[in-house]
């Protein structure tokens, strides 16, 4: 009895979890229409709803009544199970995240480990999609998902090296906790290379915009997911999404301090803010990640294939492995106010 | 010297800043976007938009079967059949205009003598069943009965420089 409640209290924090995850994704893509329309002098969508809130639930209903067209020469159980591994390990990875002091679905201690495992499967949905698909534009799309997403991991991977050896730990909480003190020892300052490094591949990783040749609709048609529609085409979406608010997560959790409120150690404000609960700060650390994902978008043109691989490989993964050495250094002889 | 000043230049990512800076404007900026069924742009008082078929005052129609408009017409979008009408005066008995031919020129209107053929500002239309697009002289009729007065003001305004 007493492990079956537990269990049910699990399911029921999964629920609400994946419940709030999918919403806020719904809005993303709202708010992602509203946010490059402002940056382009339009206003976006406003017709559905007041300011067009409805928007995204018109989709949704549109997406879901749309028919999946298989293709004729695709492998459809790959095609199927395809956008549901990207989907599914999209969500999981939210089960080690810390929302707040003791917010956390599973405080496991191999957090970082698990995260990274995850984001390297959810390549696998791509492939599989661009692979079942049996077609040319899908199949270039897999290829280039596949080649940028390891070469990205990489110096990803290093980043998170970083972070580990400044908190030594992989458990997400002890890693929040190590940054405790402020906004000056949040790990964006000493590891400020890591975390522009980590910030690149994570939106590499995400195969967004200026790094969304995997799509490059105007080389590949839409890439990976040309030959999906309706339903399933929905779930590469909020896959993509998802992990989009995943990596915002991250970089919040790892390099700003989680739900560390940034007042602490400021005299006077840090007691006058000191009701706004945890998960609030890190709600907003998330959301500035998440404009700066749809920012970006509207700001830069794609990059051209052979420079995404240079920059991952000539530029990102050096800086990483010196900070690395640089980092590694400070830990050891207990430098600077950081790494006492 | 200037490569290493370049190296700085590009590890401190400024290129991105700026372009970062500009989009950011961009995001306060006034908002160009008309909504169209709402809002409107100005119209020209010489717009082309669906024809009609203008009355006189007392309820006459001008059309006199010319058949000028048939002539001049490059895309022979208009076909017209006439007869005498029992009191003798000449009329139409089949005026019809395929929209889908017709390239919006003007050309009708500015070879009818009488004034009779005119494109009105009217563009936003649309047709829901095979062969609408064919005006007929009773739809050219009413359109024109429709927006007599918007007609007349136009060519008025237009009519010192005609």
């Amino acid at each position: 009895m007493e492990g079956l409640l537990l269990v049910g209290w699990i399911v029921v924090k999964i629920i609400a979890i994946i419940l709030v995850l999918l919403l806020s994704v719904a809005y993303i893509t709202f708010l992602e229409r509203k946010v490059i329309s402002y940056m382009q002098c339009r206003i976006g969508p406003n017709r559905i709803g007041p300011l067009g809130l409805l928007q995204p639930i018109a989709d949704v209903i549109k997406l879901l009544n749309k028919e999946i067209i298989f293709p004729e020469a695709s492998n459809r159980y790959l095609f199927v199970i395809a956008p549901i591994i990207s989907l599914g390990t999209a969500l999981a990875a939210w089960a080690v995240i810390p929302f707040d002091k003791t917010a956390v679905l599973a405080d496991i201690n191999a957090g970082v480990l698990f995260v990274l495992a995850l984001s390297s499967l959810g390549v696998y949905g791509i492939l599989i999609a661009g692979w079942a698909s049996n077609s040319k534009y899908a199949m270039f799309g897999a290829l280039r998902a596949a080649a940028q997403s390891i070469s990205y991991e990489i110096s990803m991977g290093f980043a998170l090296v970083g972070v580990m050896m400044a908190a030594g730990s992989l458990n997400f909480q002890t890693i929040v906790q190590a940054q405790a003190g402020g906004i000056w020892h949040w790990y964006w300052l000493p590891l400020f290379p890591l975390f522009i490094v980590y910030w690149i591949s994570g939106i590499a990783e995400t195969n967004r915009a200026p790094f969304d040749v995997a799509e490059g609709e105007s080389e590949l048609v839409a890439g990976f997911h040309v030959e999906y529609s309706g339903a399933v085409f929905a779930l590469f979406f909020l896959a993509e999404y998802a992990n989009m608010v995943l990596i915002s997560a991250l970089l919040a959790v790892m390099f700003m301090g989680g739900w560390l409120s940034p007042f602490q150690g400021v005299p006077y404000f840090e007691s006058l803010f000191a009701f706004v609960p945890g998960f609030v700060w890190l709600l907003i650390k998330l959301s500035f990640f998440l404009f700066c994902y749809l920012w970006f978008r509207a700001t830069f043109p794609r990059y051209r294939y052979d420079q995404i691989m240079r920059l991952g490989w000539k530029v990102l993964l050096p800086v990483t492995i010196v900070w690395i050495v640089v980092v590694a250094l400070a830990v050891q002889f207990k430098m600077g106010p950081w790494f006492v | 010297m200037r490569r290493l000043l370049q190296v700085i230049k590009n590890f401190s990512l400024w290129d991105l800043l700026v372009g970062l800076g500009l989009t950011g404007r961009y995001f306060f900026k006034r908002k160009v976007t008309v909504q169209y069924p709402e809002e409107k742009t100005p119209m020209s008082p010489r717009f082309r938009g669906i024809h009609a078929l203008r009355r006189y005052a007392n309820g006459e129609e001008r059309c006199i079967a010319c058949k000028l408009c048939e002539a001049v017409c490059p895309a022979l979008a208009i076909t017209i059949e006439a007869e005498p009408r029992e009191d003798g005066s000449r009329r139409t008995t089949l005026y019809d205009i395929d929209l889908f031919k017709c390239v919006y020129c003007g050309l009708c209107e500015e070879a009818c003598p009488v004034d009779a053929v005119v494109l009105t500002r009217n563009h936003d239309y649309h047709f829901e069943k095979r062969g609408e697009n064919i005006l007929t002289k009773e739809k050219l009729l009413a359109i024109g009965d429709k927006y007599e007065a918007q007609i007349a003001a136009d060519r008025a305004e237009d009519a010192e420089y005609r």
